[in-house]
């Protein structure tokens, strides 16, 4: 009962409030500049929820009456004229000439005065990010009413990077207008402050003759703090491009680095078993459309099976005969990747497709202006140390792992003891291939998939599990990550072709001095 | 001599081809293109292609076929010394270029260089662009070959950093800073000492080159391969222990063979650019160095006639592959990789010698 009687009220205050708020726009349609001022502030005063959409209509000149009846509306530019949308209430109105309506003016005192009106209303935001947003858009403009504005919604402000933000948009107007005590205060709020405005003001002031010499000092050096921090976070960053760069890598190389590195055997069909994944990813996103944030998730164990069955058929069908013949190995499976390319080919057209990015993985976090976490690569990181957790697992405690290792070292003496050579063969072989299908899905997420997408993965592929040492998965997620990083460290004095180029050149070098790679196999297994 | 009497292959080899060159030049120069027994231009340039192709065969069984070093990275020796003569021709075309500069050539010119590179002076020389052809390949090979030999680095592990060297080199020379042209190469060839390079004599010249080339290297690979320094290589090949511990330094047979070959290759190229009219800086993509691998596979490695008859024969069916069903041929090289390595580890050669018994 209080409820209803409570509700009602609220109802009746609201349509009281919408009421003065249609008679005050009736009001400033009608009015002259002179009155306007004082219409303007009460539409700003009645927190109706249209005000700020209709105080930004005004600004920019969209905010017209209608002469068929007077009423006040908002136009958007349509190809035969207008398209109206009630002021009051936003309802659609249609399309009318542009003869029909006309536009309600404004001068540049009322310019100023509603861009006030309308940050305030902004500040006043429940929405923290929309709080930012006023605050950010306020930045470097401020004049001296807005910044008494910001400073009182300073002391109520909860949310703390908008109280950063308004703080060092004050700092940025104190620097130029305040007095000398305010002016060192700003200096010192400014100091760290990764704001460009405020970076630019600063190096104004450290060079301008007619301030003190103090505080141009001050300046310069806030200005150098400033640049320390940003060359600090843009190691990292680059440092976070080198690592999901290194992550590539390492999913693309790590199912070499079983197939290699604890079989020994030389497949240059891997790259092509990398953009078979990448494929099936594609195919599992046509297959399910309206579920494409759920289509990843699909498409790993589908890409999985696809590239380990082809894997499994490649060593059954080929590398089997060729054992202990590594040339020989090269070659054959070389040929097989030929195949493989040809036939995605000739099956999806030698045109890239492209595979659609899911909503939750596009997108960043931002930490500041400097320094940025995508979300697709942040993933694809995570994603790769899974995998290799998985991987790691899998050959500790399970007893395919086992046996694979245990025909690695020695396959005539695991033969002796039981183990079936052969099974594991080909088994060792599909898990190798299977997550080189894996690394096709996330690869899907970075580059374009075309049929030469795995060509482009190999050469890097073998520089990596050579780099890392063979036959030691620890090495290999090592070594592409370095590469990775060392990759990015180069790009910006040698560009990205030269960076790769002295990276190969690093790793050929390398290979003379330390042939068995990073860390080389101890023991019995080394001799092979 | 007599090892060239005992090599039965190598002299229906040769005899073949002396009797190709007698034939081709004058089917295309004397007899009148109406006629049906008449061979046209493109198809005199199409069989000097398959010789240059050949000789590139030759160095690499040279090294693969008697050294056990398989090398992924032929094609880039290939491509450097057709790098080098395509310099040689581009300082040719002088003021005939598009923009009529004197010295520079036209990408120079569009992308508003002022001066040549310092490693473009003498290529105006015909003499001195013959000195690199040999000398670049040569000289890469010899550094590299000597880092990689004497650090022992072998098998597998040789082949990919060759194959590392050559997909190095080709991000290299996409690059238009490099100054070789970038993507587009170097073309639009003239002339190669003063004769015109799409004149029907011209291209029967460049041919007979080829031919001649062709012979001459299998003659001198031949030599190595049979004298004492050849004995040494195939017992390297063999058991490359045994053979150091018997006092061979090891690598350094194994450099001289690698660098011989490297300039064999580079000579292949320097002929094969002024025929195609066009070098670029896909020529070293990986994917040609392994395909040439398949030449020698295919004819038969270690026995050097193969490897040419295998070059010609899988760019014989390259040729009408592509012309007639061009998404099939690469189904087919692939399947020839796997039949060749699986059923024919010998290659043709080694069916042929087990016809006709031991020989």
């Amino acid at each position: 009962m209080v409820l209803c009687t409570l509700l009602a009220g609220a109802a009746t205050q609201a349509a009281e409030r919408s009421e003065g708020f249609a008679a005050d726009l009736a009001a400033l349609a009608a009015s002259g500049f002179d009155d306007m001022d004082a219409v303007v502030e009460r539409i700003a005063s009645s927190d109706h929820a249209r005000a700020v959409p209709v105080m930004q209509a005004l600004l920019d000149g969209r905010l017209y009456r209608r002469k068929s009846d007077d009423r006040v509306v908002i136009v958007a530019d349509a190809e035969a004229g207008y398209v109206l949308t009630d002021a009051v209430d936003g309802a659609e109105l249609g399309t009318v000439s542009r003869r029909k309506v006309k536009r309600i003016n404004v001068n540049n005192q009322l310019r100023s005065l509603l861009r006030g009106l309308i940050a305030r209303a902004a500040l006043a935001s429940a929405d923290p990010a929309r709080r930012l947003a006023a605050v950010e858009a306020m930045s470097g403009q401020l004049d001296a009413d807005a910044r008494d504005l910001l400073a009182e919604r300073a002391t109520q402000e909860e949310d703390a990077r908008v109280r950063e933000a308004i703080s060092v948009a004050i700092a940025i107007f104190d620097l130029e207008n305040g007095d000398a005590a305010r002016r060192d205060a700003a200096i010192d709020t400014l100091r760290g402050s990764l704001d460009p405005v405020a970076r630019g003001r600063l190096a104004v002031l450290a060079e301008d003759d007619t301030a003190p010499r103090e505080t141009r000092r001050a300046a310069a050096s806030a200005l150098a703090s400033i640049e320390q921090r940003i060359a600090l976070y843009e190691l990292a960053q680059t440092i976070f491009f080198g690592l999901s760069m290194g992550s590539v890598l390492v999913l693309a190389a790590i199912g070499l680095a079983i197939t290699f590195g604890v079989m020994g055997v030389i497949n240059m069909a891997h790259g092509e078993l990398i953009m078979l994944g990448a494929y099936t990813t594609y195919v599992v996103q046509l297959a399910m459309p309206e579920h494409l944030g759920w289509s990843l998730a699909v498409a790993v164990p589908a890409a999985f099976l696809v590239a380990a069955l082809t894997g499994i058929a490649i060593e059954r069908g080929v590398i089997r005969f060729l054992y202990g013949r590594p040339l020989e190995t090269l070659l054959a499976t070389f040929g097989v990747s030929l195949v493989l390319q040809q036939a995605v080919r000739t099956i999806f057209s030698p045109l890239n497709r492209s595979v659609a990015t899911p909503e939750w993985m596009s997108g960043s976090i931002e930490i500041n202006a400097v320094f940025a976490l995508t979300w697709n690569r942040l993933t694809i990181m995570l994603f790769m140390l899974v995998v290799f957790a998985l991987l790691m697992a899998v050959l500790r405690y399970t007893r395919l792992g086992l046996e694979v290792r245990a025909v690695a070292q020695n396959r005539a003496m695991a033969r002796a003891i039981g183990v079936r050579g052969n099974r594991v063969d080909a088994l060792t072989f599909g898990l190798g291939s299977g997550i080189a299908g894996v690394a096709g899905v996330a690869l899907s997420q970075l580059t374009n998939v075309g049929p030469n997408l795995g060509q482009a993965y190999i050469v890097d592929s073998f520089m990596v599990v050579v780099f890392g040492g063979v036959g030691n998965l620890w090495g290999t997620l090592l070594a592409g990550l370095g590469l990775g990083v060392a990759n990015k460290f180069l790009e910006p004095w040698a560009g990205a072709v030269m960076a790769k180029i002295l990276v190969l050149v690093f790793i050929i070098v390398f290979i003379q001095k330390r042939p068995r790679g990073l860390f080389p196999q101890r023991g019995r297994a080394a001799e092979g | 001599m007599r090892w060239l009497m005992a090599d039965k292959g190598g002299l229906v080899m040769l005899a073949v081809l002396a009797v190709v060159v007698i034939v081709v030049p004058l089917a295309n120069l004397v007899i009148p293109p109406d006629s049906a027994l008449h061979v046209s231009t493109y198809t005199v340039t199409l069989l000097g292609k398959y010789l240059c192709y050949a000789v590139l065969a030759l160095a690499l069984d040279l090294v693969w076929g008697y050294c056990g070093v398989l090398s992924l990275g032929h094609g880039a020796f290939f491509a450097l010394g057709g790098y080098a003569m395509g310099m040689y021709l581009m300082r040719q075309i002088g003021e005939r270029g598009v923009y009529g500069h004197p010295v520079l050539p036209d990408f120079m010119v569009f992308l508003d260089w002022q001066a040549l590179p310092w490693y473009w002076y003498g290529f105006d020389m015909f003499w001195f662009a013959v000195l690199m052809v040999a000398l670049v390949p040569g000289l890469l090979a010899f550094v590299f070959g000597w880092l990689a030999f004497r650090s022992r680095v072998t098998g597998v592990y040789l082949s990919i950093i060759t194959q590392a060297l050559t997909y190095a080199l080709m991000l290299a020379f996409f690059r238009n800073e490099m100054g070789f042209g970038g993507n587009n190469g170097l073309t639009d060839f003239k002339d190669l000492l003063g004769f015109d390079l799409q004149a029907d004599a011209t291209r029967v010249a460049l041919f007979l080159s080829s031919a001649l080339l062709l012979a001459l290297a299998y003659l001198a690979c031949r030599a190595v391969v049979g004298s004492r320094l050849g004995r040494v290589v195939v017992a390297v090949r063999d058991a490359e222990n045994r053979a150091r511990f018997l006092g061979y330094r090891v690598e350094y047979f194994k450099l001289w063979v690698f660098t011989f070959s490297a300039v064999l290759a580079g000579l292949a190229g320097a002929l094969y650019v002024p025929q195609v009219g066009i070098i670029n800086p896909g020529e070293f993509q990986p994917l040609n160095s392994i395909e040439l691998v398949i030449w020698v596979a295919v004819g038969g490695r270690g026995t050097l006639w193969g490897a040419a008859a295998g070059a010609v024969l899988v760019n014989y069916a390259k040729t009408s592959f592509t012309a007639v069903l061009p998404e099939v041929w690469l189904f087919a090289l692939g399947a020839l990789f796997v039949l060749s390595t699986l059923l024919l580890p010998r290659g043709l050669a080694g069916l042929l010698r087990r016809r006709g018994g031991a020989s």
